[in-house]
């Protein structure tokens, strides 16, 4: 059997949940026999593959580019997983929600500078009004809440996802776990 | 036991079971081990009916029931885990998630919340709702507590054990429908309000929408389970 093509993606999260699921520690190198590693932030492919078995995507959606990210990962994913709270709930980046991202660019790049104050125009992707989760953009085939899900969790499920095994996911995690 | 208590058998879950006169359907099923999940309710308080969490199907009748005010009858044939009420109550659990700003993983209440705990519990894995992100503060006047109105879920548990057990009915809720808030006074920083810092609401909030500013992080367990006692010593006097 050949091995499952793995992604994982980095929206607009803190990289918490990368960090969770390199805590497999060595339970990655079982992990590594079933699936390949195609893209992520931990490797250097530049470009999202054309065909991807898995995708385990972190952060919510909160720029232009996110959304493009988000809609491009869904056409060439067959198993797209909102991984951690972010992607599944909003969570931390949504807390501007209520306060809206003029505000916010504003209080970080104007009133808090003393030098040379201005807001990111040029390279960095314009802010959408509304950080949403990524249900909101595209299907989502499974949803892992946590803050971020424990490596025991990633493992659980990683593990069924490839071998087709039932997967119980809130006896395994919840949101703010 | 007196004369006048009259035992009623009904059938919860398919198990017979007995209660006396006037018990409701939610204390006969705890009295069984019979689980029915709830979030206003609280026992050593008078009950509301607002979560609607706690509906349960009565054989015969076509409207979902509360079972918290809810009375037993003779020959009562209840349900609590169909189908319909487990769609209902996760429904219920994702219009409270998507109501106000539930940032679970950056709560005082993370761990210790009985909204948090219900959602995985019911298998909620997700809202399906769009949030609303309502602008909404943080009253943090007075020199003890907190109220977060992004955490509040309106159970009134706050409301109920000021004016019932404290005596004091500092808190009671402001406007209508989405717009709801609970207030102290007549909406006074809680700081200058009449509050009696006894620090009951505070212990029967569900959530973290009141919690003592002593306790940081997640060290904030509840100990709402004094009231049953407290009502018992009055009782006694």
């Amino acid at each position: 059997m050949s091995k499952l093509k793995l992604a994982t993606v980095w929206l607009d999260g803190c990289s918490g949940c990368h960090m969770s699921f390199l805590d497999m520690d060595e339970r990655l190198l079982t992990l590594a026999e079933l699936v390949d590693v195609v893209y992520s932030p931990i490797v250097d492919t530049k470009e999202f593959p054309h065909e991807v078995d898995i995708a385990l995507v972190e952060g919510a959606v909160a720029s232009v580019d996110d959304e493009k990210k988000i809609r491009k990962i869904r056409a060439h994913t067959k198993t797209l997983v909102a991984m951690g709270d972010c992607a599944v709930a909003g969570n931390v980046p949504s807390m501007r929600n209520p306060i809206g991202p003029q505000a916010i660019l504003n209080r970080a790049y104007i009133e808090n500078t003393s030098a040379q104050p201005q807001i990111p125009c040029l390279v960095v992707p314009r802010l959408l009004p509304i950080v949403r989760p990524i249900h909101e953009f595209v299907k989502v085939d499974v949803f892992l809440p946590g803050c971020p899900p424990s490596a025991d969790t990633f493992y659980a499920a990683l593990t069924a996802l490839v071998t087709g095994a039932p997967l119980d996911i809130p006896a395994l995690t919840r949101f703010g776990a | 036991m007196s004369e006048a208590v009259e035992v009623k058998t009904l059938i919860i879950d398919d198990r017979e079971v007995s209660g006396r006169r006037g018990q409701t359907i939610l204390e006969v099923a705890r009295e069984n081990d019979i689980q029915i999940p709830t979030l206003c309710h609280l026992d050593g308080l008078s009950e509301v009916g607002a979560c609607r969490l706690c509906l349960v199907e009565i054989k015969g009748n076509s409207k979902l029931l509360p079972a918290c005010v809810a009375t037993i009858s003779e020959g009562m044939e209840v349900s609590t885990h169909t189908e319909r009420l487990q769609k209902h109550r996760r429904t219920i659990l994702e219009l409270l998630f998507a109501e106000r700003n539930h940032i679970c993983s950056v709560c005082v209440a993370n761990g210790n919340c009985e909204l948090q705990a219900l959602g995985q519990s019911q298998g909620l894995t997700h809202v399906r709702l769009p949030y609303r992100n309502p602008d909404l503060h943080v009253d943090a006047s007075h020199e003890r507590f907190t109220v977060d109105h992004n955490r509040c879920i309106l159970c009134t548990r706050c409301v109920r054990v000021c004016a019932e057990i404290e005596g004091a009915h500092v808190w009671d809720v402001m406007g209508r429908g989405i717009n709801s808030l609970v207030i102290t006074d007549l909406n006074d920083p809680w700081g200058d309000s009449s509050c009696t810092r006894c620090g009951k609401c505070v212990q029967v909030c569900p959530t973290g929408a009141l919690f003592d500013k002593s306790k940081v992080g997640t060290e904030h367990p509840k100990h709402p389970d004094f009231l049953p006692y407290l009502n018992m010593m009055r009782e006694a006097q």
